[in-house]
């Protein structure tokens, strides 16, 4: 399977290449004196990691990121099950999920503030708003495409209520729940970024708005946008890993 | 007396937008214990929804269904259905899904049923695979060993080797047999291979097209093991071929 890969994976190294080429073909075609080179961006960075704000960004952003995203992961799931399963459930909360579902987090901003001022809460809670509603969906989803035979088997065999949610509707819907959860996840970083852009005093977002407004230092606010962009990545590829688990290879594997 | 499965007089329509399309018409037979009767009729005809009613899954409009002088309410663990798409839980192991159905008992007991029957089914060595894992034949053998493996009163077998290629269909008729000669539960199998229903059934009930009513009911009064080269079978092929309009 590697070695099948292998020529692909340098493929999407050499299309980032062009990308960064053309980048600094442009700046120095250009003779932009503002917009930074890629390597000013490296500079950038290094620079971040010798005054350890590196660190001190990352970790605020990816802290916001765990709380909220896990959070709304737990209810998404459970309440995407039971809407799932039980008719009633879906037909008394869909309206609102689907009104609620279209508002951009963004526009949340303003409430959260007066909600939960300007500490962590306040990212907290847009990215939980953010990522909770593609994983009801997924999960929704994912549960009323089971396959009837599947369930009238659990019925014929006596499952109880319990069982069947465990042995049954779970492993039925994770395959679009795992997709819901890469979705969220997705989705949850591109709004941590956007939340701490507003008073609050560090974080990636935080890092680019400070950047420029302290002396123009678009070497850092591109550092800051390269590094959310490389997180996003490395998140990415964690939550595909899912995608490897046994339990759901009946539906990504083949 | 002595009905284990007794049908009366069963109806079933299903609306559709040009009004409502009758499948099952006055249809009503009696089982009794330990007997296997086929389900015979041109596919389409309704044969997979009156399996269904008589499981339990699914209601007729009239009629009514006894098994052991009760009414019918849902699909209960005596009567085990086995699906014609298959139904073994494909995010659970071979093992997972032999002992998922037998949680009512105690854990070592659950091992060693689910293990005897897996030796019995030939599915030794195929414990930890997922259903995707494995073959269209082996996969069968799970359905039924998983089916079996409760010891249900009676089993109903919606064309329980339709997915199967021709060869591997053989092989199973065979497998099938031994295994379900061992259970002597009460059996309603639906099928549109004849052979395969004079092979195994005490009875064969023939269908018409859709909507479906009792054509013909072949009683195939022959010992297990048969073989379709009996001159008796033989006969019975072609009077049941001609009651599906299939031979002159």
């Amino acid at each position: 399977m590697d070695a099948d890969l292998l020529p692909s994976k340098l493929n999407a190294l050499v299309v980032i290449a062009v990308g960064i080429t053309i980048w600094w073909l442009s700046i120095f075609l250009s003779g932009s004196h503002i917009f930074p080179t890629p390597w000013h961006v490296i500079l950038g960075i290094v620079e971040l990691g010798k005054q350890g704000l590196l660190l001190k960004h990352v970790a605020a952003s990816l802290y916001r990121v765990t709380y909220g995203y896990l959070l709304a992961a737990l209810l998404a799931i459970g309440l995407g099950l039971l809407m799932g399963r039980f008719r009633r459930v879906y037909v008394a909360c869909n309206a609102l999920v689907q009104m609620l579902r279209p508002i951009s987090p963004i526009a949340w901003i303003p409430l959260s503030i007066l909600w939960f001022g300007v500490g962590d809460l306040s990212p907290i809670f847009l990215i939980f708003l953010a990522s909770f509603f593609p994983m009801v969906v997924g999960t929704v989803a994912g549960v009323m495409t089971i396959e009837r035979r599947y369930l009238w088997a659990a019925e014929n065999f006596g499952l109880g209520r319990l069982a069947l949610f465990r042995y049954v509707i779970l492993p039925g819907a994770l395959p679009q729940i795992i997709t819901g959860m890469r979705i969220g996840l997705g989705v949850a970083w591109l709004v941590v970024v956007a939340a701490e852009m507003v008073a609050i005093n560090s974080g990636l977002g935080y890092l680019i708005i400070d950047s420029r407004n302290a002396g123009n230092r678009y070497d850092l606010v591109v550092a800051g946008m390269v590094l959310i962009g490389i997180i996003g990545l490395l998140l990415d590829s964690l939550m595909r890993s899912l995608e490897r688990l046994d339990e759901v290879q009946w539906r990504y594997g083949r | 007396m002595g009905a284990k499965i007794c049908v009366n007089s069963l109806w079933k329509a299903f609306p559709t937008p040009r009004g409502p399309l009758s499948v099952i018409e006055d249809v009503g037979f009696t089982l009794t214990e330990g007997e296997f009767v086929a389900l015979v009729g041109p596919s389409g005809c309704g044969k997979t929804t009156l399996l269904h009613i008589l499981a339990g899954f699914d209601r007729p409009d009239r009629g009514d269904v006894l098994v052991d002088d009760l009414p019918m309410r849902g699909p209960r663990r005596t009567g085990v259905f086995v699906f014609q798409r298959g139904a073994v839980f494909p995010w659970l192991t071979v093992q997972q899904n032999m002992t998922l159905v037998l949680r009512d008992l105690p854990p070592a007991t659950r091992q060693e049923l689910a293990n005897e029957y897996l030796t019995l089914a030939g599915l030794q060595g195929f414990e930890r695979s997922y259903p995707h894992q494995l073959s269209g034949g082996m996969l069968q053998r799970v359905e039924l060993a998983r089916a079996l493996v409760t010891r249900p009163e009676i089993l109903y077998l919606d064309e329980p080797l339709g997915a199967l290629d021709a060869l591997t269909r053989l092989q199973m008729r065979v497998e099938m047999r031994r295994l379900l000669a061992r259970e002597r539960c009460t059996t309603l199998m639906v099928t549109h291979d004849v052979e395969e229903a004079l092979e195994m059934a005490d009875r064969i009930l023939v269908f018409s097209p859709r909507p479906a009513t009792i054509q013909a009911v072949v009683p195939v009064p022959f010992p297990q093991p048969r073989t379709m080269t009996h001159p008796g079978l033989v006969a019975l092929k072609e009077e049941i071929l001609r009651e599906l309009g299939l031979q002159s």
